[in-house]
């Protein structure tokens, strides 16, 4: 026998941290049917049972207004769960109650996780948990799940609970007209059969249009109909809107319960506020967030630097090795020139890929990233984007695809296309390696800062392009912001590392199988021509190599390039690149030689400063990877995913033709 | 009644009506800024989006949306 339960609850209340707890590292991640939500699933045993956990998305409410919340209700209404686990901030409870409240209406057969004890406590609340059991008619467990407490009394409650009877809820201002709706609703078995009738009564009087449509195709509905204007008529004369009006009731029920439930009242957390006192200040508040991401980069370059040294020395070594070991055959050829050197290159910036994720779930876990919405709302306005907008782009920095994904925050549909539309100029870590490589060759001394340039720049397009498409294709305003700000974390680092370990292994994943598969794919183009095999000499042998199959792309779409003054090496370079940004470098590895030393030297014969800063503009603007065009086109379609490319394409074009023109001129 | 965003910080408030469309009326009900609700301003610089503390959180409210829902003082 195998029972299904489902978690659920507002953001920020734990159920990641309960979900892990649960189901350890039996866990699966899909998406729900047609939508884009991710599904998270994990098992676990107790009791002889085995239970199926799913965790729903974080939400306030069921009303389903946003796709978060209705996947949320479809699941719970259609797969009908045995359990619902709903976690409830034991420091917020009235707010958190109201969710629960509406599990209840929909007969869920609900199990409050009563998480974050620790915290109310810390706030002075104490919270009286028999006493709330017995109001809500339903189990609830006191649990500190960051410190693993209480999760053994949750199992042991849902093994106990899977065969009750789900409660009941009482609104005592509307419970005579529910009732009416009721009687005549039972007599459609088929509805009975399907739904909490009391769920449909609820949501009739609320005027919600998904269970209007439910009820339209029952075979009642003539019976119904003049009952249910009846009481609209009824209720708009007592009311001034009838699904407010219950919304109300809900909070009186609740606020009755916690002020009964509540043997303590507690105050506000003092760091929290003092932090805020600070953080979103109207003149300290941007300096701030300047500041925290000037910190987190400097932590990435100078945490990174000797790891960095490190994985460059053993793929030089293992260069080595190989040609010395191996011989001239075309196998060490591929291992040597193109796999370690195509790969060695790129895996020198794991490191610093690690390095940046780790400082971007550190301040989302710090509930930092919230603040930096609240402080930027006005400057994201000016240039028609949304104060949310920020969380994406920072996140940019990291990786495009998780950081587009993190639009979904966004309600509003043109605020979201938007933001993705300009994230790809964020510079994501892919393009650090050309930024590194092409500074340390020609900008030495300033390296640091031409490279700061290029996130710069990258910035400053992002703001320009977002108000111009605000202003020319997403006509209006920015919708209303309206956020929660959870209280500062002392960091759980569990989490933090949990999720730099899930980014960084994409990365890693990435190397093993588009960055490999790219490298191997330039090396076979370079040693095979229209002539046939040429053999592995066509990467030593400069007059042979201009007879591969590389050579031959990268003269045909020299021409392009020729106002920037690129070589066919970088050109062919750009067009792999596509792939993946890294292959940009990895490319160069396999064209130019491997080891930053020979690359240095290659690189400083086939540019000049201005144009291989022309060329670092062109690779961060260019086009988004082929992962982020696919996820672009997952969350907004393919009309947006080419629109993407294309404008990405010519803006990469127009802005280094520019730096050339204007560099030589001053230079 | 006069718009949340002429109140000062720490001014404590009720609300009294709330505009904006019916999305964002119900997203702030499901916050827990429902019509009779008390409050506490915690930011308001005059610039700037607000920060009012509402059963217990922290919720971050626009300038634009703080126009349009109406509050009375608390004594
Ligand atoms: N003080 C305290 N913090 C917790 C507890 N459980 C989780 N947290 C923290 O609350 C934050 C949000 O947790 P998470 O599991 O990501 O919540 P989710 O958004 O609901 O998935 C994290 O920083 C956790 O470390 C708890 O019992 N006590
Ligand atoms: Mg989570």
């Amino acid at each position: 026998m195998k029972y299904e339960i489902a978690l659920i609850g507002n953001p920020n209340t734990g159920k990641s941290t309960i979900f892990n707890s649960l189901t350890g590292l039996k866990q699966h991640i899909g998406n729900w049917p047609g939508v884009t939500v991710e599904r998270k699933e994990g098992e676990f045993n107790y009791g002889g049972f085995k239970y199926k956990v799913v965790d729903l998305p974080g939400i306030y409410g069921l009303t389903a207004r946003s796709i978060d919340e209705k996947v949320a209700r479809d699941y719970i209404v259609n797969e009908k769960p045995d359990i619902v686990v709903d976690i409830v901030d034991a420091s917020n409870l009235e707010r958190n109650l109201y969710l629960t409240l509406q599990l209840i209406e929909l007969g869920a057969n609900v199990v409050v996780a009563l998480n974050k004890i620790d915290l109310a406590e810390e706030m002075g609340y104490k919270i009286d948990v028999k006493k709330l059991e017995e109001l809500l008619g339903i189990p609830v467990v006191p649990m500190v799940a960051s410190k693993n407490i209480g999760i053994n009394d949750l199992k042991n409650v849902i093994d106990k609970s899977v065969r009750k009877k789900p409660t009941e809820i009482i609104y005592p201002n509307f419970e005579p007209y529910i009732l009416k709706l009721i009687d005549i609703l039972k007599q459609d078995d088929d509805l009975a059969k399907r739904f909490n009738l009391k769920y449909i009564a609820i949501k009739t009087i609320e005027n919600d249009k998904y269970v209007s449509e439910i009820v339209k195709n029952s075979k009642i509905y003539d019976k119904l109909k003049p009952v249910m204007d009846e009481i609209g008529n009824e209720l708009n004369k007592k009311y001034e809107d009838a699904e407010l009006a219950i919304a109300e009731e809900r909070y009186r029920i609740i606020s009755n319960i916690v002020n009964s439930a509540t043997i303590k009242k507690g105050g506000e957390l003092t760091i929290s506020k003092m932090l805020d006192e600070v953080f979103t200040n109207k003149y300290l508040g941007v300096p701030i967030l300047i500041t925290f991401l000037w910190m987190a980069f400097n932590f990435t370059f100078n945490v990174s630097d000797p790891f960095s040294g490190i994985i460059d020395m053993i793929f030089g070594w293992l260069g080595d090795f190989v040609k010395a070991n191996m011989g001239e055959g075309w196998l060490s050829s591929l291992l040597a020139d193109g796999i370690i050197a195509g790969l060695g290159n790129v895996l020198v910036f794991l490191p610093p890929i690690i390095c940046m994720f780790f400082a971007f779930s550190y301040l989302e876990d710090s509930g930092y990233m919230s603040r930096a919405a609240f402080v930027m709302d006005k400057i994201m306005n000016k240039f028609g984007l949304h104060g949310k907008s920020i969380i994406p782009l920072v996140m940019g920095f990291g990786c495009n695809v998780p950081a587009i994904m993190s639009a979904r925050t966004l309600e509003d549909e043109k605020d979201r296309i938007l933001t993705i539309l300009v994230n790809p100029l964020m510079s994501c870590s892919a393009r650090l390696p050309v930024y590194v490589v092409f500074a340390g060759a020609f900008f030495s001394a300033y390296a640091g800062s031409v490279i700061m340039s290029m996130y710069v720049l990258g910035v400053v397009l992002a703001l320009i392009l977002a108000y111009i498409f605000r202003k020319v294709i997403f006509k209006g305003r920015p919708s209303h912001f309206v956020m929660e700000l959870p209280p500062y974390n002392k960091p759980n680092w569990k989490n933090i590392f949990g999720n730099t370990w899930e980014r960084s292994s994409k990365f890693l994943q990435k190397a093993g199988t588009i960055i490999f598969a790219g490298v191997v794919l330039v090396w076979l183009l370079s040693v095979f021509g229209p002539t046939g095999y040429m053999g592995p000499e066509a990467l030593e042998n400069g007059e042979l190599l201009a007879n591969s199959w590389v050579a031959v792309l990268g003269h045909a779409l020299e021409p392009i390039f020729s106002p920037m003054n690129w070589d066919w090496k970088a050109t062919v370079a750009l067009f792999f690149g596509f792939i993946a940004k890294e292959v940009v470098v990895g490319t160069m590895g396999v064209l130019y030689g491997t080891g930053e030393d020979q690359l240095t030297r290659a690189l400083t014969g086939a540019f000049d400063p201005i144009t291989a800063y022309a060329y670092m503009a062109f690779v961060l603007i260019y086009m988004p990877c082929i992962a982020t065009v696919g996820v672009i086109k997952q969350e907004i379609g393919t009309k947006w995913a080419i629109f993407s490319v294309l404008y990405g394409l010519a803006l990469a074009y127009v802005v280094a033709l520019l730096i050339t023109i204007f560099g030589k001129l001053i230079f | 009644m006069y718009p949340m965003a002429f109140t000062r910080e720490g001014d404590k408030i009720i609300i009294k009506d709330l505009n904006g469309g019916q999305g964002i009326v119900g997203r702030l009900v499901d916050m827990g800024l429902n019509v009779g609700s008390e409050a506490v301003v915690v930011r308001n610089q005059n610039t700037g989006p607000l920060i009012v503390s509402v059963k217990g959180s922290n919720i971050a409210l626009g300038r634009g949306l703080a126009m349009k829902i109406f509050v009375d003082n608390v004594r």
